[in-house]
C-alpha cells in the first residue's frame, strides 16, 4: 500500500519510516548529551580545586549533600552518556538511518516496533532524571552509586525510591534496545537488495548486526541482574545480601557480564562509520574486507568471555585471574588488525582531509591509545595500582569520548548532508574539530597522570598533591566546552540554510555504498525497485 | 639475606638523602601521592617494587607501538595526501601483511604474558606470615584488629581540614594523640590522607592482611605497598605485604562506598621490630579484646 507522507506531529509520533525515527534519535542524544555534558562540567569544576566549594556555592548546598550530589553526578553522566547518548546515536540514529539505505532495502523489518523502540526512550530516560530528584540515601536526593549501581551500595545503601526509579529507566531503555536489535538482526538477515551478499554487505551494516547480537545476548542479564536488586530492595529477597546466603559478588559477575559487551556495543558501530569514511576520503575499498568485518565479530565474541577483568580485586581466584588476563589480552589481536588496516586503506590513496576525515583521523589515533593502555589494565598485576583510579577513568573516556564520541562526530559531519541536504560550513567545523580536539587530550590525558599517583575514581575531594592535573583537566573541559558551542553552531548554521545545497554524492568516487545514489535528503521511501547488487 | 636487606636500606637512605630537595637525613620515608608526580609512587615493599617494573616495562612496550601507529599515520597522510597521489591505488589485499599484523601483535601478547602470570601468582598467593591483621572497612572509616595479639582492635578515621592549618591548635592536638599512639613523635603530612591513629606493622615482616566490610563494599589501598583489595560484606578476602623500609605509607578507598568515599584514607606506619613490640605491649593495654567487628574474637 502506498501512503501518502504524513505530516505535523503525527509524522514524527506515529512515525514507521527509519528515517524519521532515525533523525528522532539523533535528536533524542543530542538533548541526553547535553544533559550529561553538563554533568560532566559540574564535576570538573568542583574538581578544579581541592576543597569541595563549587558545588556547595552553585547551589547553596551543605558539604555533605554536595558529597553525595557529587556521586549522583557521576552515577549520572555515566548512565546518560551509555544510555541515552552514545547507543541512541549510533544504533538508534545512524543505525536506523543508514543500514536500510546501505543495504537497499525500502525501511525496517518491523517498523512500528521501530516507533515503540524510540518512543521507550524518552519515558526512560525521564525515569532517569527524576530518579535524581527523588530520595536516594538519608534525606539526600538521588543515587549516588555509580553507573555500575554495585550491590550492597544499591540495596540498603540507598534506601530511597531514587534508586527504584534509576533501576526502572533501565528497565525500559533496556526493554527499547532489545527491540531495536530484533529489528536490525531481522532487517539485515532478510532485506539486503537482490545481489547483496552478506559477504558484500557495507561494513557499518556488519557493525550494527554485530552490535545487535550483543545487545539481545546481554540485556537481558543486565535486566535479570537489577530485578534482582528491585526484589533485594523492596520484597525481601537477599540474592546479593550476605546476611540472606547472597552475595555482593554475584551482581558484579551479572552486572559486567552485560557491562563488558556493553562497551563494545558503543564503539563497534563507531569502527564501521570510520571504515566508510577512511575509505571514502582515501578514494579506496576498505583494505581487507573479510578481515575487518570478522575482527568485528571475533572482538564481539570475545567481550562475552573477559568480564571478569573488571574486577581483579574482588578476591577472585588466582588461576581465574589468569584465565581473565590470557582472554582480555587477546582483544588486543582483532583490534590490531582493525587499526592497521585502517592504515592499510590510506596507504596508496588519495586523500582528502575534509572534517569527517579528520575526526575518523583522530579516532584511530585516540583509539590506538586508549587501547594500548587496556593493554596495560587486563594484567592483574600490573592493574593492581591502576585499578579504580584515574589511569582507569582516562583509559575508558580515550576509547569511548575520544572514541565513540569521535565517531559520532565523524558520521554527523559525513551524513549530515545526505539527511538535510545541506551542507555544513567546512572553515568552522574544521575550528569546531580542532578546538574539540585539544580540548578532550586535555581534559583525559593528564588523568593518566593521576591514576599512576593513584587517586581514585569517583572523588569529591582529593589530596593537594593531586591538583595541578586536576586543574589541567578542568581547563581541558572548558576547552571542549567551546567546542560544543561551536558544534552547536555549526549545525545550526547547517540545519538553519534555505537553500538545500547538497549534491546527491558529496563525496566523490570514494562514496561508493548505496545511500549515495539517493538525493539528499533521501526520498521518503526510497528503493520502491530494489536496486540489483553485481 | 640480612646483607641484601642492609645494601638494599643503605641504597635507599643514599637515594633519599641525594634526591630530597629538603635535605631531611633522618626522616622517614613518606608512601604519598607528590605533587605534579608522573608515575607510580615509590615502591615501598618488593611486591610494589615488581608491579612497577613490570609497569615499566609495560609502559616501553606501549610506548613503541603507540609511536609506530602514530608515526605510520602520520607518515600515510603526508605521503598519499591527494596532491602528491592524485591517482588512488585500488589494492585492497595482501594476505603476507594482514598474516603478519596478526601474528606479531601475538607475539608482543604472548611475551607480557610470561611476565605478567608469574607476577600475578606471586602477589596473590599468599605465602607463609608471621601474623595477621583484620580490617573492616566501614561507612566511612577502617578498622583494624590483631587477632594474633589478644584482639588489639580501633578505628581510624579520616582527620578534618581544620587539623591541616599549619600551627592551629587542632593540629598540634591531632599530633599529639598521635604521637602517643605511635609511641614516638609524629607529624601529619597531608589533608585527607592523614588518620587520627594509624595500622602499626613491623619492617621486614610478612603480614597476612584479611579484608571485610561491615556496610557497603569499600577497598583497601596502599600503591606503595602494592596492595589493593576489595572489602566485601560477607566475604574475607585475604593478602600480604612486607614493607621493606621504615617510614608512613598511604592510600585511600578505592570502591565507591557513598557519600564519604573521598575521605576514608588508609595510613599505615611501619616501624622497626623493636619499636613494634613496644607498641603491641601499649596498644594491648589500651584496645585489647575490644571485639567489635565483623570478625569477633
Amino acid at each position: 500500500m502506498a501512503h501518502e507522507n504524513p505530516t505535523g506531529w503525527k509524522r514524527w509520533v506515529y512515525s514507521t519510516n527509519h528515517k524519521d525515527i532515525g533523525v528522532m534519535y539523533l535528536w533524542f542524544a543530542f538533548i541526553a548529551g547535553m544533559i550529561g555534558f553538563t554533568m560532566s562540567g559540574l564535576m570538573r569544576m568542583e574538581l578544579m580545586e581541592p576543597g569541595v566549594n563549587f558545588l556547595p556555592d552553585l547551589f547553596g548546598m551543605t558539604e555533605d549533600q554536595s558529597r553525595h550530589m557529587f556521586n549522583v553526578l557521576t552515577t549520572g553522566h555515566g548512565l546518560i552518556m551509555v544510555f541515552f547518548m552514545v547507543m541512541p546515536a549510533l544504533i538508534g540514529g545512524f543505525g536506523n538511518y543508514f543500514v536500510p539505505l546501505m543495504i537497499g532495502a525500502p525501511d525496517m523489518a518491523f517498523p512500528r516496533m521501530n516507533n515503540i523502540s524510540f518512543w521507550l526512550m524518552p519515558p526512560a530516560f525521564t525515569l532517569l532524571l527524576l530518579s535524581t530528584f527523588v530520595e536516594g540515601t538519608s534525606g539526600m536526593a538521588g543515587f549516588g552509586g555509580g553507573w555500575t549501581a554495585y550491590a550492597p551500595l544499591s540495596t540498603y545503601g540507598h534506601t530511597g525510591p531514587s534508586m527504584d526509579l534509576a533501576i526502572l529507566s533501565l528497565h525500559v531503555a533496556g526493554a527499547s534496545s532489545i527491540m531495536g536489535a530484533i529489528n536490525y538482526i531481522t532487517t539485515i538477515f532478510n532485506m539486503r537488495a537482490p545481489g547483496m551478499t552478506i559477504h558484500k554487505m557495507p561494513l557499518f551494516a556488519w557493525s550494527i548486526l554485530i552490535t545487535a547480537f550483543l545487545l539481545v545476548l546481554s540485556l537481558p542479564v543486565l535486566a535479570g541482574a537489577i530485578t534482582m536488586l528491585l526484589t533485594d530492595r523492596n520484597f525481601g529477597t537477599t540474592f546479593f545480601d550476605p546476611a540472606g546466603g547472597g552475595d555482593p559478588i554475584l551482581y558484579q559477575h551479572l552486572f559486567w557480564f552485560f557491562g563488558h559487551p556493553e562497551v563494545y556495543i558503543m564503539i563497534l558501530p563507531a569502527f564501521g562509520i570510520v571504515s566508510h569514511i577512511v575509505s571514502t576520503f582515501s578514494k579506496k575499498p576498505v583494505f581487507g574486507y573479510l578481515g575487518m568485518a570478522y575482527a568485528m565479530a571475533a572482538i564481539g565474541f570475545i567481550g562475552f568471555v573477559v568480564w571478569a577483568h573488571h574486577m581483579y580485586t574482588v578476591g577472585l581466584d588466582v588461576d581465574t585471574k589468569a584465565y581473565f588476563v590470557a582472554a582480555t589480552m587477546v582483544i588486543a589481536v582483532p583490534t590490531g588488525v582493525k587499526i592497521f588496516s585502517w592504515i592499510a586503506t590510506m596507504w596508496g590513496g588519495s586523500i582528502r582531509y575534509d572534517v569527517p576525515m579528520l575526526y575518523a583521523i583522530a579516532f584511530i589515533l585516540l583509539f590506538t591509545m586508549g587501547g594500548v593502555t587496556g593493554v596495560v589494565l587486563s594484567n592483574a598485576g600490573a592493574d593492581v595500582p591502576l585499578h579504580d583510579t584515574y589511569y582507569v577513568v582516562a583509559h575508558f573516556h580515550y576509547v569511548l569520548s575520544l572514541g565513540a564520541v569521535f565517531g559520532i562526530f565523524a558520521g554527523l559531519y559525513y551524513w549530515v548532508g545526505k539527511m538535510s541536504g545541506k551542507q555544513y560550513p567546512d572553515f568552522l567545523a574544521k575550528i569546531q574539530f580542532w578546538v574539540t580536539f585539544i580540548g578532550v587530550n586535555m581534559i583525559f590525558f593528564p588523568q593518566h597522570f593521576l591514576g599512576l599517583q593513584g587517586m581514585p575514581r569517583r572523588y569529591v575531594d582529593y589530596p593537594d598533591a593531586f591538583a595541578y592535573f586536576n586543574k589541567i583537566s578542568s581547563y581541558g573541559y572548558l576547552v571542549t566546552l567551546t567546542g560544543v558551542v561551536l558544534f552547536i553552531l555549526v549545525m545550526a548554521m547547517t540545519l538553519f540554510k534555505k537553500k538545500k545545497d547538497c549534491p546527491d554524492n558529496q563525496w566523490g568516487e570514494g562514496a561508493t555504498t548505496l545511500e549515495w545514489t539517493l538525493s539528499s535528503p533521501p526520498p521518503f521511501h526510497q528503493f520502491n525497485e530494489l536496486p540489483r547488487i553485481k | 639475606m640480612n646483607v641484601k636487606r642492609l645494601t638494599a636500606g643503605v641504597m635507599a637512605a643514599l637515594v633519599a638523602f641525594f634526591g630530597s630537595t629538603v635535605g631531611a637525613l633522618a626522616q622517614d620515608r613518606v608512601g604519598a601521592p607528590k605533587d605534579k608526580g608522573l608515575w607510580l609512587q615509590e615502591a615501598a615493599s618488593e611486591q610494589a617494587a615488581k608491579i612497577a617494573d613490570f609497569n615499566e616495562l609495560l609502559l616501553w612496550v606501549i610506548l613503541v607501538i603507540t609511536a609506530f601507529v602514530f608515526i605510520l599515520m602520520f607518515y600515510v597522510m603526508w605521503r598519499y595526501r591527494e596532491k602528491a597521489n592524485p591517482e588512488p591505488s585500488k589494492t585492497s589485499h595482501n594476505t603476507l601483511i594482514e598474516f603478519i599484523w596478526t601474528v606479531v601483535p601475538i607475539a608482543i601478547l604472548v611475551v607480557i604474558g610470561f611476565v605478567s602470570i608469574p607476577l600475578l601468582y606471586y602477589q596473590d598467593v599468599v605465602p607463609e606470615t608471621e601474623f595477621a591483621i583484620n580490617v573492616t572497612g566501614n561507612q566511612w572509616n577502617w578498622t583494624y584488629a590483631y587477632p594474633d595479639h589478644e584482639g588489639i582492635e580501633f578505628t581510624a578515621s579520616v582527620l578534618p581540614d581544620t587539623a591541616h592549618i599549619a600551627g592551629s591548635q587542632e593540629r598540634s592536638e591531632a599530633e599529639q594523640a598521635l604521637s602517643t599512639f605511635l609511641g614516638h613523635p609524629a607529624k601529619l603530612n597531608a589533608r585527607l590522607l592523614d588518620t587520627d591513629v594509624r595500622l602499626v606493622v613491623p619492617v621486614d615482616t610478612r603480614v597476612k592482611v584479611q579484608v571485610t566490610a561491615s556496610d557497603v563494599i569499600h577497598s583497601w589501598t596502599v600503591p606503595s605497598l602494592g596492595v589493593k583489595l576489595d572489602a566485601v560484606p560477607g566475604r574475607l578476602n585475604e593478602t600480604w605485604f612486607e614493607a621493606n623500609q621504615i617510614g608512613t605509607y598511604y592510600g585511600q578507598c578505592s570502591e565507591l562506598c557513598g557519600k564519604d568515599h573521598a575521605f576514608m584514607p588508609i595510613a599505615v606506619e611501619v616501624v622497626s621490630k623493636e619499636e613494634f613490640a613496644k607498641w603491641l605491649e601499649y596498644a594491648k593495654a589500651e584496645y585489647a579484646d575490644a571485639g567489635t567487628t565483623a570478625f569477633g574474637r
